[in-house]
């Protein structure tokens, strides 16, 4: 994975809460095999409107989305991921986040912030006209308005994201344990037996 | 020692590794998987080289883009998709369980159907487990006392290559309801209710522990409708403690084990229960009895009302973010602010999902059809049987011929009109009384309007042609 620190550029003033992952990305286009090409689809509910956020020229292949509370919520398709970065963002700033689309985000590389409303409200009244940047050494968000909001992120999820770094490869260091686990789970009679198809 | 909660007790069984700040490596018991959100997982093992840990602790079942009108020819020839997506995601899901030596149920098959039906039906899904699948319903198989949630294909990736996740534990959440409910109340009416008190999100970064009389007297079935829709309140588990109607439930089941390990297995569940004097992070509670048989009006979970109330007016909500929500929600589901929800005429009927496709669900809507029709305004009505099993049993039953008589479709089992994937679909603009489990926008199909409610509404509103409270129906 490429490592991320900053992330800067336009950022998408949607603000909408409770965007769920059928918005974001509906079912129909779930049938794909591969992770990329989804960016098309992204939000084509919303973009089939007249006049609509996304399709704006300042807008397409911004980096940042201002989103309300929830996002992300719904399905656990890691397609909102990939759709998402596939039209060319690479983070998300929202007051809060569905505990599954944040993970699948992470696991992306995409970043997530979590900020306040009253900050996101203000950031949505500013983003339109300039740029905004994340910086996740610093764990602040900055703006071309002058503003600067420092944020909480999990700080093995930050490392994970500075340094670009394979959760498998990681976990994979740890077979030792595994095995063990599985040797004294099974003496303990927690192991679950095989499953058998009949 | 410290008291814990049923949750703590299954992971702490589970730990494989503790890291300095908190974060746990779980080990898996158990992984269904799919055919949509596995092909890329498939993928990233074989780029990097890896295998499949524990391909005998996974199963393979397709369910989300199997279609859901016959499969097999009567000459038993297998018939082919007409989708050339859909068929390719199938034929992907095959070629890898084959390549990487994974269970599989196929499409063909009696005991396919929803990874979420399939699981219990099986004895693959057993109290005390840890069991993932990349489908945010998989909440549903707490109903066991199984610590089950949903993952992404990244995960589905991790879990298949090393049998473990990488976690923080959650918050517990205490959701007690207590007392009888009341005639025509079901287990899906007591999750929307709880969904409408807790908010879409007011169970974020928790995990819920159902506990009460009401739970206790509900069957398996019932619990797994509930805990089916935790997700929906945005908490990523759904937990019952087992008892001895869970142990009954999974004896004999046929990857369930057996002689002495099934001793060994039984003794321990029962020893899963939340501790005295353990403590939960936050709680509700809700008296049975208010509960009544409960609909959504909106496009968002928490925009539910009991089937007496009317659709809101939005400027009766304090936030102005909810209260633009609920125009939104208003104006996209084509009501009025006001509207008693009994007046709301529907086109479409869905009994199908991981919600409401069990034995038990279709025998309620047959109750409520038995001896009736679906109205003229109805354009299609489908039942779409959890599983091949409960297909079986349910035309065993002569339930089928009670659905057909209706001028109910009797479909294969899929999920089907649930997420509009497959070919079922509501069309754009119209409206679906669904007993799935969400309401969102589109998702039935590309401006589908939905109104959320259980098998036997659903079987009501077919006979009148509009939202009905079943209780006005009794026989
Ligand atoms: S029935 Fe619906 S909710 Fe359940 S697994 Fe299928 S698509 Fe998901």
């Amino acid at each position: 994975m490429m490592p991320v620190t900053r992330i800067a550029g336009r950022a998408i003033p949607f603000g909408q809460a409770n965007v769920d992952t059928d918005i974001i990305i509906p079912a129909e286009h779930l049938k794909t095999i591969s992770r990329v090409g989804l960016g098309r689809f992204a939000f084509e509910t919303l973009r089939s409107l007249p006049d609509n956020l996304f399709n704006r020229p300042e807008n397409v292949e911004a980096p940042i989305l201002i989103a309300g509370d929830n996002f992300g919520c719904g399905s656990s398709r890691e397609h909102a991921v990939w759709a998402l970065m596939d039209m060319g963002v690479r983070a998300v700033i929202a007051p809060s986040f569905s505990d599954i689309f944040s993970g699948n985000a992470f696991k992306n590389g995409m970043v997530t912030v979590a900020l306040p409303q009253a900050v996101i409200d203000r950031l949505l009244a500013t983003a339109a006209q300039g740029w905004v940047e994340i910086d996740l050494d610093a764990q602040a968000v900055t703006t071309s308005a002058g503003d600067r909001f420092g944020f909480d992120m999990d700080a093995f999820r930050r490392e994970c994201l500075m340094e670009g770094r394979d959760e498998i490869g990681l976990t994979l260091m740890s077979e030792g344990a595994i095995d063990a686990y599985e040797a004294q789970a099974l003496q303990l009679g927690w192991q679950m037996t095989s499953a058998r198809v009949a | 020692m410290t008291p814990r909660t049923l949750y703590q007790k299954i992971w702490d069984a589970h730990v494989v590794e503790r890291r300095p700040d908190g974060t746990c490596l779980l080990y898996i018991d158990r992984h269904l998987v799919h055919e949509v959100t596995s092909p890329q997982a498939f993928e990233g093992l074989r780029m990097a080289g890896r295998r499949v840990r524990r391909p005998d602790l996974t199963l393979a079942v397709p369910d989300h883009n199997v279609p859901t009108t016959p499969r097999v020819r009567p000459d038993g020839s297998r018939m082919p998709i007409a989708d050339p997506a859909s068929a390719e995601q199938l034929a992907t899901l095959e070629r890898n369980v084959a390549a990487f030596g994974i269970p599989f149920i196929n499409d063909r098959a009696a005991a396919q159907g929803i990874v979420h039906v399939v699981g219990p039906e099986q004895g693959f899904t057993l109290p005390g487990t840890t069991l993932v699948c990349g489908d945010s319903h998989t909440a549903a198989h707490g109903a066991l006392g199984a610590l089950a949630f949903g993952i992404g294909t990244s995960e589905v990736e991790h879990v298949l290559a090393t049998q473990t996740l990488l976690l923080k534990p959650s918050r517990t959440m205490e959701v007690r309801v207590d007392g009888d409910l009341g005639p025509g109340v079901t287990p899906k009416d007591v999750v929307l209710a709880i969904i409408g008190r807790l908010g879409a999100a007011g169970g974020t970064g928790h995990v819920i522990e159902y506990r009460g009389s009401t739970f206790d007297a509900m069957s398996v079935e019932g619990r797994l409708t509930v805990a089916n829709m935790s997700i929906e309140a945005g908490a990523r588990s759904g937990l019952f403690a087992p008892d001895e109607k869970t142990i009954a439930y999974v004896a004999g089941r046929p990857m369930a084990p057996t002689g002495a390990a099934w001793e060994r297995m039984a003794a321990w569940w029962r020893t899963l229960h939340t501790d005295e004097g353990a403590t939960f992070d936050a709680s509700i509670v809700l008296d049975a009895a208010d509960i009544a048989p409960t609909v959504t009006w909106g496009t968002s979970l928490d925009d539910v009302v009991p089937i007496t109330g009317r659709v809101p007016d939005p400027d009766s909500f304090a936030e102005p973010a909810r209260r633009e929500a609920a125009r939104k929600a208003i104006a996209y589901m084509g009501l009025e602010p006001g509207m008693p929800m009994t007046a709301v005429p529907v086109k479409n009927i869905f009994i199908g999902s991981c919600t409401n496709s069990r034995i038990e669900d279709l025998r309620a809507a047959a109750a409520v059809l038995s001896g009736r029709r679906v109205h003229d305004r109805i354009r299609q009505a489908l039942v779409v049987p959890g599983s091949g099993l409960v297909k079986r049993q349910a035309e065993a039953e002569g339930l089928d011929r009670v659905f057909t008589a209706a001028g109910f479709e009797w479909r294969e089992p899929g999920c089907s009109m649930c997420l509009g994937m497959n070919p079922d679909k509501v069309p754009a603009g119209e409206r679906c009384a669904s007993t799935s489990n969400r309401n969102f926008v589109g998702r039935q199909g590309p401006g589908a309007r939905t109104h959320l409610l259980s098998p036997a509404m659903a079987a009501a509103a077919a006979v009148t042609g509009r939202i009905t409270d079943v209780r006005e129906l009794a026989a």
